[in-house]
């Protein structure tokens, strides 16, 4: 469970998040919504820490991330997984060598035993065959997957996702989606996804934050997203044509 | 106030960079690596700029000093010390600024735009450490070498111009590079070799650790990679020579 009380982050004078509050919960797939440029990244980031709030606190099952030391933030780095919006895997390495690298660097794992899990993670991700290929060589889909196959390389508590859907086609998609679902309840990890993508949130989504004017705007679960009344948040979710006809449908009874 | 800014975020890199290690074997794989990036990739171009360098001394020294008082060897010991003193460890390390600490900045820069130096902190690997400890440690282990290199080819390619050219002979020139040879130059050639290229590596480091923005910015950061470098080389090349020398 992940606890974010009070949050505000600003850049310089521009503030970006006011005072979020939220509760992300254990073994659920929590996914964060919020039109580009609304703050969604900088609000996982600023959970993470790669970002230090300009106010408020985070809270990893109780633990307050704030006063950790140096070193126990280490240690929990070392359960957070994470897979960026642009993938962020390491081009001078393999897709292999991406998989094992935090395996590599704190794992106490023989040579063998890490290439085993590390295969594992690939083929959870249904790209075991591109193993030696370089990052530059697959396709963004391809590097999605494998950066998912990166975050869940050290069997993570917390999993985050930014934009895992975005530049794939809608099969890949729901593999993705699925997948990430699956992790979630079988390892029973905090997840937080970050999307865009209404299809990804209608499919797997426990509990939706929805970010708007720097605040949390609204949250709720699916069967509350359609029917919540809340004029910024329709605007939103039914900007797409595909959601209008479901809108629709749903009216017509 | 920007100055003391970045002089005081330089510094605390620096403290990142030099803490503890997660795993030495993977420094050590990497820090052969970038030895190879950073130092045997620029062989070639250090060998070719020793040989025109030593070449043009000599035709300069012989042309500005050509009277009947000065005896000939004073070109091969003007070469030799010229060489050993400045032209090797001060002009090929600006040089290096140029080649390597570009590529440096470039490097981490474009590592910082696509968050992959985010991913290795999210890890929990110190980034700045496993970034950029091999490439000073590398630098460092590898100029020296490189200058050495430089000497011997300048100091060769000044005899090849002066006797292709028929200015001074053979003879002539060797006994000026043996003339009055104090190997303490070497030394102090080679501290400031060293010295520079922890600059190098550093300064460029730390423009490419801290850029914000997209590809525009990795090239801004590159370029000032140089620039810095270049000129805190001088700056410390001042006082070195100061403090070594006198
Ligand atoms: N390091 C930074 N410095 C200054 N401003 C930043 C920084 N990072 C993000 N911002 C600003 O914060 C705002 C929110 O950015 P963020 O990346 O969180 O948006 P997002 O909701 O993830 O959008 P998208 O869906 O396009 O990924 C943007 O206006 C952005 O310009
Ligand atoms: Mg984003």
């Amino acid at each position: 469970m992940i606890e974010v009380r009070n949050l505000s982050k600003s850049f310089g004078t521009v503030e970006v998040l006011q005072d979020i509050n939220a509760t992300f919960a254990k073994g659920k797939v929590n996914q964060i919504i919020g039109k580009s440029g609304s703050g969604k990244s900088v609000l996982a980031k600023c959970i993470v820490g790669l970002y230090v709030p300009t106010k408020g606190q985070v809270f990893y099952d109780g633990r307050s991330f704030h006063e950790m030391a140096k070193e126990e933030k280490r240690q929990l780095r070392q359960e957070i997984g994470m897979l960026f919006q642009s993938s962020a895997l390491f081009d001078s390495l393999t897709v292999m060598e991406n998989v094992m690298f935090p395996l590599k660097m704190f794992a106490t794992k023989s040579e063998r035993e890490m290439r085993d899990r590390a295969l594992f993670c690939l083929k959870r991700v249904k790209i075991e065959g591109k193993g030696n290929k370089y990052p530059a060589e697959i396709s963004g889909g391809m590097q999605k997957r494998v950066g998912i196959a990166r975050a869940i390389a050290m069997n993570p508590k917390y999993l985050f996702v930014d934009e895992p859907n975005s530049g794939l086609d809608p099969q890949t998609s729901i593999v993705i989606d699925e997948l990430i679902q699956e992790i979630t309840v079988e390892y029973d990890t905090t997840t937080i996804v970050i999307t865009h993508d209404m299809n990804s949130v209608m499919g797997i989504a426990d509990e939706i934050f929805f970010i708007h004017n720097k605040k949390l705007w609204w949250q709720g679960t699916r069967p509350e997203l359609l029917n919540s009344g809340n004029k910024e948040l329709n605007d939103f979710i039914f900007a797409g044509s595909l959601m209008r006809e479901v809108q629709k449908a749903m009216k017509s009874g | 106030m920007a100055l003391l800014f970045h002089i005081g975020r330089y510094f605390m890199l620096m403290a990142e960079v030099f803490s503890k290690p997660e795993r030495l074997s993977i420094y050590w794989k990497r820090t052969l690596e970038e030895m190879d990036l950073l130092g045997i990739k620029s062989l070639g171009i250090v060998s070719l700029l020793s040989l025109f360098m030593g070449a043009v001394i000599t035709i300069q020294t012989k042309t500005n000093i050509d009277s009947p008082l000065i005896p000939q060897y004073v070109v091969g010991f003007t070469v030799r010390q010229s060489t050993i003193l400045e032209f090797s460890p001060t002009i090929i390390s600006l040089i290096l600024a140029g080649k390597v600490g570009s590529t440096i900045a470039a490097e981490i820069g474009s590592m910082r735009v696509r968050e992959q130096i985010d991913a290795l902190d999210i890890m929990g690997v110190n980034s700045a450490g496993y970034l950029i400890l091999p490439k000073i440690i590398a630098t460092a282990l590898i100029n020296p070498f490189l200058i050495i290199i430089s000497m011997f080819l300048s100091i060769f390619g000044g005899w090849l111009a002066g006797t292709l050219t028929g200015i001074i002979s053979s003879a002539d020139y060797i006994a000026g590079i043996q003339y009055d040879f104090d190997p303490y130059i070497i030394t102090y050639a080679l501290i400031k070799t060293v010295v520079f290229a922890v600059i190098i590596a550093t300064v460029s480091a730390y423009q490419g650790y801290y850029t914000i923005g997209g590809t525009r910015e990795v090239g801004i950061s590159s370029t000032k990679a140089v620039v810095y470098s270049d000129v805190v080389i001088l700056i410390m090349n001042y006082l070195l020579t100061q403090l070594l020398l006198l």
